[in-house]
């Protein structure tokens, strides 16, 4: 099989695929046969979620609009810039802020990677919007696919929450208050607020409730930050990236994406 | 010999082999194959229950590092009767109004979601910037969203006679709190 593949390179380059170092590496060569092509995705670890074949109405646009892949496009978008921008930010009272206008203004492509964290982070938003649209308005929520759905409404509510996390870390005054005004409506959660029904007969007080779960203090304060940043960029991704790997299996199993009911 | 018969999913799952047993003259409840394997997954979940526990009571610290809520407020006598006091807004979000009868202090959170209301003296109202709730002088709410009074806070006087505020306790009009002695210095003591 290399040799077929080698006849028609010139032979400098004949030693590049042609070594032990190589095979070791990657087990199966690049000549064009049927058998190679399904393996390069079966056979490999980061692809083999993927379907080898896709029918050819998987890929037609107006039945999909494009908008999972794209919802999970932007996803990657934000973790590579989120990653870029871990590197300069300290989640503390005393730097957050300084860090994000270091990040704007001095950091080589730091606006840049801001901004694209931010659009990427908005432009998910919308296309979960536009892809639930699409999802129902082809009736691709009926059986067997009515779990998948409901995989997709969780995840929709995990990209919320990132996007309401994420919205404390610039630490300035929309911050501040924006999420003052969300986790006092935590309060008024049944049976775990302190304000809310049910709430204070099992115990629920201002020091240990749902809120106080969530600001780890009396006021949205130093330990909100690092408990929003540790949700942020540890624990919602994670629970999203879960979510994605059970939602992208569900399309297979249950008959490939844009496959007949 | 005689093999006991599995009745245990005829009978939704609870075991009965002590007709079985019994009818051997055994006498025991459990084979014990199902009570070490029911054992094994109830001492499995018991630890993950635990785990889980100790996971969710981790994240409500006993210590918080906050500042001090009580501070000395000056002397009543530098309030003037009638007035809302916005000297120590910025520092502690209290406002110290002193009417005819009595000295209070009302807590600047806006009761609907917490933001900071504003007191307009022109028109007699605090007016949250918000979502738009009012209250009056008093603190008792009269329009907008928030569904109940600004909250008072603990005042008292001290040795050396000066008001003696503590953000800490709280008194709420609707639960019947305002008639409390600390929620209010009366004009006869100063």
């Amino acid at each position: 099989m290399a040799e077929t593949a080698t006849q028609k390179k010139p032979s400098r380059l004949a030693g590049v695929a042609n070594n032990y170092v190589w095979r070791s590496i990657f087990r199966h060569g690049y000549a064009d046969t049927p058998r190679n092509r399904v393996l390069q995705v079966a056979a490999n670890v980061w692809l083999h979620l993927h379907p080898s074949k896709i029918r050819r109405h998987a890929v037609r646009f107006r039945f999909t609009w494009c908008a999972g892949g794209l919802t999970f496009l932007l996803y990657l978008v934000t973790v590579v810039t989120g990653v870029v921008l871990m590197f300069y930010y300290r989640p503390t009272a005393e730097y957050a802020y300084w860090d994000v206008k270091y990040l704007d203004f001095d950091v080589p492509f730091g606006m840049l990677m801001r901004n694209m964290h931010r659009w990427a982070a908005h432009g998910m938003v919308i296309y979960i919007w536009v892809h639930m649209l699409r999802v129902f308005m082809t009736g691709s929520y009926k059986p067997p696919r009515e779990f998948n759905w409901v995989v997709g409404v969780v995840l929709l509510t995990l990209t919320l929450l990132l996007s309401f996390t994420g919205y404390l870390l610039p630490w300035d005054q929309l911050a501040i208050w924006a999420v003052t005004v969300g986790t006092n409506m935590a309060r008024a959660t049944p049976l775990l607020g302190s304000e809310g029904p049910l709430g204070p007969e099992l115990g629920a007080s201002p020091r240990y409730d749902a809120r106080s779960l969530l600001t780890a203090g009396t006021v949205v304060g130093a330990p909100t930050l690092l408990r929003f940043y540790v949700l942020h960029c540890i624990v919602l991704p994670i629970a999203a990236s879960v979510l994605m790997i059970l939602h992208f299996w569900r399309v297979r199993k249950d008959g490939g994406i844009s496959g007949p009911l | 010999m005689d093999e006991p018969k599995r009745t245990g999913t005829e009978q939704g799952g609870e075991r009965a082999p002590a007709e079985a047993a019994g009818a051997e003259g055994r006498g025991t409840i459990w084979y014990r194959r199902e009570f070490t394997s029911l054992a094994a997954s109830g001492a499995i979940l018991a630890c993950l229950g635990v785990g889980v526990g100790a996971v969710v009571r981790q994240l409500f610290p006993r210590v918080l590092f906050e500042p001090a809520t009580a501070f000395k407020a000056g002397y009543p006598n530098e309030y003037i009767v009638g007035e809302v006091s916005e000297k120590w807004m910025k520092s502690q979000r209290v406002w110290i109004v002193r009417n005819e009868t009595e000295i209070y202090a009302l807590l600047g959170i806006c009761t609907h979601l917490g933001c900071t209301p504003r007191w307009l003296g022109a028109e007699a109202k605090f007016k949250c910037p918000c979502h738009g709730s009012g209250y009056y002088q008093s603190g008792v709410n009269f329009e907008g969203p928030t569904p109940r009074p600004l909250e008072r806070v603990k005042v008292s006087l001290a040795d050396d006679g000066q008001i003696v505020v503590d953000t800490a306790v709280r008194f709420r009009q609707e639960l019947g709190q305002w008639t409390d002695p600390q929620a209010f210095i009366p004009s006869s003591a100063v």
